[in-house]
C-alpha cells in the first residue's frame, strides 16, 4: 500500500504552519483496496476493510482524530509508523501512558483533554510509587523531541497521539483494540490426555461409526425441500400480509395472528399442513386439531401427549404427582382415557413409573406422536374440519399506506397486550378446558343418580 | 523408552512400561477410529449442497433497513433475546444492566442492574413473564417480570445456575421451568428453575463453552454447543452424553444455531467463517466465507425458511448468506463497533443486532424486488 509506485498516491499537506508529508485521502485508500480486492459488492467490502485499518491504528486520521473510521471522501489520513503497529505485540502499559501524558504536561500545561486529565489523575494516584521514574522518562523524551526538526516532531506527535487514541480511546470512540474477558482455558496448551479420556473417546468414535448416517443427497435434498416449503412464509423472501409491522408500523399482522383468534389467516392454516409439529406448536392449530379429534372420539392420544410434555418440562417437584395422574388417567387398566399403545411400550412405561423421572414417558410419547403423525394428522388434513377452516380463513389485503398514513402509524404505535396478561388469560383458559374435558367419573355419576332416586 | 526406570525394582518397571504401552496403544486406536469415522462419513458424501441447490431459484437484490435503533445501554451490548410475542426483547450489557424493551414502540419496560459486569448471557422465558441472565458472576439468575413499573425486580430475583466460571450463554427450554446454561468452565448444564437443582451436566468440551442452542424438533431432547476447543457438540439432554461432534473450525466457535427443521445447524467462529453441519449425514456441508472477510463472526441466525443466514461480525458489519448457494447476498452497515449478538424475531419479520457501540438495531426487509 505504501509503495511509491503502486501504492496509494500521497501528497504533502499543510497543517497549521507545518507541511506534513505523505498524506492520503480516504477515498483514495478505499479505491485502492477495492481495486486490489476485486470485490463485486461495489467497494462496500473495501469500506469495511478501510474502517478496520483505522480502527486498529494502521492508518490514522489527521484532522478529526477521534473518529476511527475510513471516510470515503477527501478526509485526510496517514500511515502509522510500524513502530506503533499493534502487531508489534507490546502491550500499551499504563506506565507508558503516564509517561506520554506527563510529557504533554511538561510541554504545555493544560493541554490535556478532560478524559486525559481524568486518566492522568488516576495514574498519578496508582503509579505514585513510580512517579519520579515516570517524570524522568517524560522529561528525557521531551528533550529528545526538542532535538528533532519541527516537521519530524509534528509528524511524530500525530503518530503518537493516534497510537494512544487506539489504546486508550475516549468514551465515544470505538477502537478495535477493545476486547472482552479472556478465555479461561487455553485450548492450545497440550493437555496430557489420560487413559480414561482415550477410552471414552474411543467409545464415542465407535458409536459414531455405528450410528446410521444418511446419504448427502438425501439429507441435503431435505434441507432444500424445507426452504422451498417455507419460502412464502419467510418475511425476508415474500411479503407479509397485510404488511410487515416493522416496515409500516401497523401491528395488524400480529393482531390477525394472535393465539386465540376466531378466524386464522390463510397463511397460518397452510402452515399447519406442513407437519404435525407445526400444527401442534401453533396452539390455535392444536385447538383446531382437538375439534377434529373430538369428532372422531380419539382425543386421548393428544391429551396424553400434552400431559407427557407437561411432565417433561415441568418443575422437578411436580413430577411425582403428575406421573401418578397420568398413570391413572391414561395407562392404568380401565383408565378413563386409556391410550392404545403396544404391549411392550406399555410394559416398559408402567415399570418406569414405579420410579418416575422426567423422561419416563418418552417411549410412550414417541409412539403416540408417531401414530398421530402417520395416521391421524393426514386424516385431519382431509377432514371437513380442516377444509372448513381453510375456507373461512382470512386473506388480508396488502396494506397500501400513503406517506402521511405511515407517519400516522409511526405516531400511534401502541404497546399491545402485555405478555404477562396474555399468559394469565391463557392459564385461565387452560384451567377451564381441563375442567370441562375431565373424564367423566362414571361411578360418581351413577351414585349421584342413585342418590337422586 | 524411559531411560530412568530403576533396574532395582524390575516389577514396577515392567508395570510402568506396560502402562505407557497401553496408553500409546489407546492413542493409536483413537487415531485409527477417528480416520475410520471420516471414511464412513465420506462414503455417503455423494453430492455438494450447492449442486443440490442448482435447481433452486437465485435470490434477488436485498435492501434491508434499520427500523429501530434502541439506545439506552451505557456500555457494550453483549447479548439479546426475543420474547415470543415477536416484539419485545431483553438485552444485557457490560456494565451489568439488563433491559427489557418493547422494540416496536422502543419503550424501555423494565431495567435491572446485575451485581456483576459483563452480563454475557440473557434469555426471555417462553411465557414472557420472566428473563434470565448471567455473566462474570458465574451464575444464571431468573427475574420474574411485573406489570407494575415501579416494582423492584431485583427483590424477586432467583439464583438458578452455579458454575465455577463465567456464564457464556443461557436458554429456557420449552417452559419457564428449566434453563440450559454454558460456561467458561467448559461445561453445559440443565437446571430446574424452581429449586435451583442441577438436573444434568454435560462434560466433553476441552475449553470454555461459548454458545448453545436447543433443537426445534418434535422430541426436543437435544442441543448443540460450541466452544474454544473449536468443537461443536450435539448433546442428548436425557443422558448427558455427547452424541455427535464436529471439529472443522480453525478457532473459537462463538455462536451456534439450529436450522429451522432441526436437521442441521450453523456455527460462527473467530476464524471468520460460518459453517453448516448436516446432522443426518454427520458432516460439515458448507462453508460461508470470503477472502475479504478476515474478522471473526460473533453470532449467527437463520431466517424463517432457512434460506438466509445472518452473521454478525467483529468488523462492525452483518453479512447475509444464501444458505443453499453458499454466496453472500448482502453486507449491512450501521453499527460503530463489533456486532456482538444477532437474533431473528420469532415470526421471522425482522432481526435484531446488539453491538459494542451500546445500541441495538432492528432491521427488516425494505422492499422486495
Amino acid at each position: 500500500m505504501q509503495d511509491s509506485k503502486s501504492g496509494i498516491k500521497g501528497s504533502d499537506q499543510k497543517l497549521n504552519v507545518t507541511t506534513i508529508p505523505y498524506v492520503i485521502t480516504g477515498k483514495d485508500v478505499i479505491a485502492w483496496i477495492a481495486n486490489k480486492m476485486k470485490t463485486t459488492v461495489e467497494g462496500l467490502a473495501a469500506q469495511v476493510f478501510g474502517n478496520m485499518l483505522v480502527a486498529y491504528g494502521y492508518i490514522y486520521p489527521l484532522q478529526n482524530h477521534k473518529k476511527l473510521v475510513m471516510c470515503n471522501d477527501n478526509t485526510l489520513y496517514r500511515f502509522q509508523t510500524p513502530y506503533f503497529w499493534p502487531t508489534q505485540k507490546w502491550v500499551a502499559e499504563d506506565s507508558d501512558y503516564a509517561i506520554y501524558l506527563a510529557k504533554r504536561n511538561i510541554r504545555k500545561k493544560g493541554m490535556l483533554e478532560p478524559y486525559e486529565q481524568a486518566h492522568y489523575n488516576h495514574l498519578h494516584k496508582w503509579l505514585n510509587h513510580k512517579w519520579d521514574f515516570i517524570v524522568m522518562q517524560a522529561t528525557e523524551q521531551y528533550k529528545a523531541g526538542k532535538e528533532r526538526k519541527k516537521p519530524d516532531r509534528v509528524v511524530f506527535d500525530c503518530q503518537e497521539r493516534a497510537y494512544w487514541m487506539i489504546n486508550r480511546p475516549p468514551r465515544r470512540t470505538h477502537s478495535a483494540m477493545d476486547c472482552g474477558p479472556d478465555r479461561l482455558i487455553d485450548p492450545s496448551v497440550e493437555e496430557k490426555i489420560t487413559f480414561d479420556q482415550y477410552r471414552r473417546m474411543n467409545i464415542f468414535y465407535q458409536q459414531a461409526i455405528m450410528r446410521s448416517k444418511v446419504k448427502s443427497s438425501v439429507s441435503l435434498g431435505a434441507l432444500v425441500k424445507y426452504v422451498t416449503t417455507y419460502k412464502n412464509h419467510d418475511a425476508f423472501l415474500a411479503p407479509c400480509l397485510p404488511s410487515n409491522p416493522w416496515q409500516t408500523d401497523s401491528d395488524a399482522y400480529w393482531n390477525l395472528n394472535m393465539r386465540r383468534v376466531d378466524v386464522p389467516t390463510k397463511m397460518r392454516v397452510e402452515r399447519w399442513s406442513f407437519s404435525l409439529f407445526e400444527l401442534l406448536t401453533d396452539l390455535r392449530g392444536r385447538d383446531d386439531f382437538k375439534i377434529f379429534l373430538k369428532k372422531e372420539f380419539s382425543g386421548e392420544n393428544l391429551a396424553f401427549w400434552e400431559a407427557a410434555e407437561e411432565l417433561k418440562w415441568g418443575t422437578a417437584s411436580s413430577m411425582k404427582t403428575k406421573a401418578e395422574t397420568i398413570f391413572k388417567t391414561f395407562l392404568a387398566p380401565g383408565a378413563p382415557r386409556w391410550i392404545n399403545i403396544d404391549g411392550r411400550t406399555m410394559g416398559l412405561t408402567v415399570k418406569g413409573l414405579e420410579h418416575p423421572h422426567r423422561y419416563v414417558l418418552e417411549a410412550a410419547q414417541t409412539h403416540v406422536f408417531l401414530l398421530m403423525k402417520k395416521d391421524t394428522f393426514f386424516r385431519y388434513l382431509k377432514s371437513p374440519v380442516y377444509k372448513d377452516i381453510q375456507k373461512k380463513a382470512l386473506n388480508p389485503e396488502p396494506h397500501n399506506f400513503s406517506p402521511a398514513q405511515l407517519e400516522q402509524n409511526a405516531q400511534s404505535r401502541g404497546p399491545g397486550i402485555h405478555p404477562i396478561i396474555l399468559w394469565q388469560q391463557e392459564e385461565e383458559e387452560k384451567a377451564k378446558a381441563a375442567a370441562a374435558s375431565a373424564p367423566v367419573d362414571v361411578k360418581a355419576m351413577m351414585s349421584k343418580i342413585d342418590r337422586k332416586k | 523408552m524411559n531411560p530412568f526406570i530403576s533396574p532395582l525394582i524390575p516389577e514396577m518397571a515392567t508395570q510402568e512400561v506396560q502402562l505407557n504401552e497401553t496408553l500409546a496403544h489407546l492413542k493409536t486406536e483413537s487415531e485409527t477410529l477417528k480416520s475410520k469415522l471420516e471414511e464412513e462419513r465420506a462414503k455417503l458424501h455423494d453430492v455438494e449442497l450447492h449442486q443440490v441447490a442448482e435447481k433452486v431459484e437465485g435470490l434477488g437484490q436485498f435492501v434491508m433497513k434499520t427500523r429501530r435503533t434502541l439506545k439506552g445501554h451505557g456500555n457494550k451490548v453483549l447479548c439479546m433475546d426475543w420474547c415470543k410475542d415477536k416484539r419485545r426483547i431483553v438485552s444485557s450489557s457490560q456494565d451489568g444492566k439488563v433491559i427489557v424493551w418493547d422494540a416496536f414502540t422502543t419503550n424501555k419496560e423494565h431495567a435491572v442492574t446485575m451485581p456483576c459486569t459483563w452480563v454475557m448471557a440473557c434469555a426471555y422465558a417462553p411465557s414472557g413473564c420472566a428473563v434470565a441472565c448471567g455473566g462474570l458472576d458465574n451464575k444464571c439468575s431468573v427475574y420474574p417480570l411485573s406489570l407494575d413499573k415501579n416494582e423492584n425486580l431485583a427483590a424477586k430475583k432467583k439464583s438458578v445456575a452455579m458454575h465455577t466460571n463465567y456464564l457464556s450463554a443461557c436458554s429456557f427450554t420449552n417452559s419457564d421451568m428449566q434453563i440450559l446454561t454454558s460456561s467458561g468452565d467448559g461445561t453445559c448444564a440443565l437446571w430446574d428453575v424452581e429449586s435451583g437443582q442441577l438436573l444434568q451436566s454435560f462434560h466433553g468440551h476441552a475449553a470454555d463453552v461459548l454458545c448453545l442452542d436447543l433443537a426445534p424438533s418434535e422430541t426436543g431432547n437435544t442441543f448443540v454447543s460450541g466452544g474454544c476447543d473449536k468443537k461443536a457438540n450435539v448433546w442428548d439432554m436425557r443422558s448427558g452424553q455427547c452424541i455427535q461432534s464436529f471439529e472443522t473450525h480453525e478457532s473459537d466457535i462463538n455462536s451456534v444455531r439450529y436450522y429451522p427443521s432441526g436437521d442441521a445447524f450453523a456455527s460462527g467462529s473467530d476464524d471468520a467463517t460460518c459453517r453448516l453441519y448436516d446432522l443426518r449425514a454427520d458432516r460439515e456441508v458448507a462453508i460461508y466465507s470470503k477472502e475479504s472477510i478476515i474478522f471473526g463472526v460473533s453470532s449467527v441466525d437463520f431466517s424463517l425458511s432457512g434460506r438466509l443466514l445472518f452473521g454478525g461480525y467483529n468488523d462492525y458489519t452483518i453479512n447475509v448468506w444464501d444458505v443453499l448457494k453458499g454466496t453472500r447476498v448482502s453486507i449491512l452497515f450501521g453499527h460503530e463497533n463489533r456486532v456482538s449478538t444477532l437474533r431473528v424475531s420469532p415470526d421471522g419479520t425482522a432481526f435484531c443486532t446488539g453491538s459494542w457501540d451500546h445500541t441495538l438495531r432492528v432491521r427488516a426487509i425494505c422492499s422486495l424486488i
